[in-house]
């Protein structure tokens, strides 16, 4: 974090820039670097993959918001009555992910479920987007000792494992979708401080900010015309990212039990209570979990997009 | 010197402020464990006796004392009382820790070798189709939820293969599944930050000059690239061990395994707060040491820092 480090080794604390491209930087020209692969031309498939890829990521997307905003055009079963005698079948035509022990279908109980999901990540981005980006920003044009200060509260808040401190948080506000949410947000604050941060003092030194401050432009009118929207890119990509890794969490804490309450259909929920018939039923855990899955891929694919196109417009 | 000393004391702040906050967010905000513990009316106890249990834990006092308490308790090793089981923090946790080190340690190591043999695998494959399926393979295992991943291992090892008994498997055979459970989250970043290195030094001229001097791949891997690769996967251990620990508390719930995880679970379910402080500064301690091993470790390792940091 002092130590400098920056030609040959990432920052270790410093692993937002990192982490917004690691998780979904699969090069799209898969640069093996061998010599001998480097030298062939690009398959004709390798141009088109990363581009299908993205295309899939974002229809995924639309899909599962879809699903959340107007769930009963996916489906025309119930999510919360069941009928008993179709009990436990497995996917077929009629009940495409099979059915739980009380013969609901489980396919509408996960389309039912994509708001909870969704939204909870939504809360949990702006959560983190709001505070973090004020944290950092405050940081980034005040300077001194404001942002020294600042930027220790982060190192203490990335101290503390994210789910440990997801769980503080919970123990606070007590279990429930919104809570859950916010305390998934909490741990995306130092991340998005962070980044604003680095964005807010990288854009403040380039010269057009300065031409802005030289022919008398205000710090706060600066700051809203050109340090924000010049920042825009690398935080939208790093909110799609957090966005992915807060479905993940949400999931996790509603496994946990500290999410929405039974009988709602959250896709961590609908997980844990497949569990208690793992010996017979493979449907009910595994295919919500291939939904959460995809959703997340998708999330991580178009952060990467975004950045990959940031990078190539520089 | 002076670096090492105003690293030290930069960690010891860091962790200072990880200790403030858990006793900000679990013990100064209203609403304390103790109260809603002991304010049950089912346990019919006066006004008097909760106010000497309230005294007994301590939570009677001013603020800034309650805080000069825990803290001044904390450096000396006492962590305040369980508010569920009235047992001593530190005992519950030394109860747990030995397993969870266990399961924790081969996950890491099992993740460490994961990692470097999908690096590797990518790196020398013939096949540039299967250099790109390894290489995306980091960010699918990212996507998975470890919960899901553990059940899932059951379903087919246990279930479907039955080669791993669900009901009194042996020791080693109880550790296989949570193991590979945790390792896949793990060794995802690690496997990353390593073809990134891979291929960062691999573009370097001293590279082609040893190529050029007939070294094969394989030994020019082994040999000069992944020294050099090395240290920048080093610099996220921080990062894996908040995945580590996070992923044991999801592992420990789902194969049912005694250790910190199942700590933590039970505790967030009793609202027993004091444990779950405690259990937050020991990883926040755990995070602190550990980046700071790695900040100290660096420059030993790699003599071009070593002069950057007496400059």
């Amino acid at each position: 974090m002092t130590l400098e480090l920056e030609r040959n080794v990432p920052d270790p604390a410093d692993e937002t820039p990192d982490g917004l491209r690691s998780p979904i930087d699969v090069d799209p020209e898969g640069r093996t670097s061998l010599a001998a692969t480097a030298e062939r031309a690009p398959a004709p498939w390798r141009r088109v993959l990363p581009w299908l890829s993205v295309g899939l990521a974002f229809a995924v997307v639309a899909l599962v918001v879809a699903w959340a905003l107007a769930p009963g055009l996916f489906t025309a079963q119930d999510p919360y009555t069941g009928v008993p005698a179709d009990k436990l079948a497995p996917p077929s035509a009629a009940h495409w992910f099979g059915t739980d022990p009380t013969g609901r279908d489980l396919f509408t109980r996960v389309v039912y479920g994509a708001r909870y999901s969704l939204l909870g990540g939504t809360v949990a981005v702006g959560v983190g987007l709001v505070a973090g980006t004020a944290l950092g920003v405050i940081a980034g044009s005040i300077g001194g000792f404001l942002d020294e200060l600042l930027m220790r509260v982060v190192d203490v808040l990335l101290s503390i494992p994210g789910l440990l401190l997801s769980l503080s948080v919970i123990i606070l506000l007590g279990f429930g979708t919104t809570n859950a949410a916010i305390a998934v947000g909490v741990t995306s604050v130092a991340a998005f401080a962070r980044l604003s941060r680095s964005e807010v003092v990288r854009v403040r030194r380039t010269e057009y900010v300065e031409a802005a401050f030289g022919s008398g432009g205000r710090w706060w009118s600066v700051l809203l015309r050109h340090v924000l929207p010049n920042s825009l890119t690398a935080v939208l990509a790093l909110a799609a990212l957090q966005f992915g890794t807060a479905v993940l969490a949400i999931s996790t804490l509603g496994f946990l039990g500290y999410g929405a309450p039974p009988p709602t259909p959250e896709w961590g929920l609908l997980i844990s209570e497949g569990r208690s018939h793992l010996a017979t039923s493979w449907w009910l855990t595994t295919l919500p979990g291939l939904v959460v899955v995809v959703v997340v891929l998708s999330a991580n694919r178009i952060s990467g997009w975004i950045s990959e196109r940031r990078e190539g417009a520089r | 010197m002076t670096y090492v000393a105003s690293r030290v004391l930069s960690s010891l702040g860091v962790l200072l402020g990880a200790f403030t906050l858990a006793f900000v967010l679990l013990q100064a905000l209203p609403g304390d464990a103790v109260m809603i513990r002991f304010e049950n009316p089912e346990l019919g106890l006066t006004a008097e006796q909760i106010a000497a249990i309230r005294e007994s834990y301590g939570a009677d006092s001013g603020l800034l004392a309650e805080y000069w308490h825990a803290l001044s308790g904390a450096l000396g090793g006492d962590l305040g009382y369980s508010v569920a089981s009235g047992a001593p923090v530190r005992v519950l946790v030394g109860e747990a820790l030995g397993s969870t080190l266990l399961l924790a340690g081969l996950g890491f190591v099992a993740a460490v070798l994961l990692a470097g043999l999908l690096a590797f695998a990518a790196s020398l494959s013939p096949f540039s189709w299967l250099a790109t399926l390894l290489r995306s393979l980091p960010s699918l295992f990212i996507s998975v939820p470890v919960f899901w991943l553990g059940i899932v291992l059951i379903q087919l090892f246990s279930f479907r293969l039955g080669w791993i008994s669900v009901i009194r498997p042996g020791p080693v055979e109880a550790l296989i599944l949570p193991v590979l459970t945790l390792a896949v989250p793990i060794s995802a970043p690690l496997a990353q930050v390593l073809l990134r290195a891979i291929d960062d030094v691999r573009a370097q001229p001293f590279v082609a000059v040893v190529r050029a001097k007939g070294a094969s791949e394989p030994w020019l891997l082994v040999r000069n690239v992944l020294r050099n690769a090395a240290l920048p996967a080093m610099t996220i251990a921080g990062v894996l061990l908040g995945e580590l620990i996070g992923g044991a508390v999801v592992t420990e719930t789902v194969f049912a395994r005694f250790g910190i995880g199942r700590l933590t679970a039970d505790a967030l379910n009793a609202q027993d707060t004091p444990v779950l402080q405690a259990i937050v500064i020991i990883a926040a301690a755990v995070f602190v040491v550990v980046n700071l091993a790695v900040d100290l470790l660096a420059p030993v390792l790699d003599p071009r820092l070593r002069r950057r940091v007496q400059a």
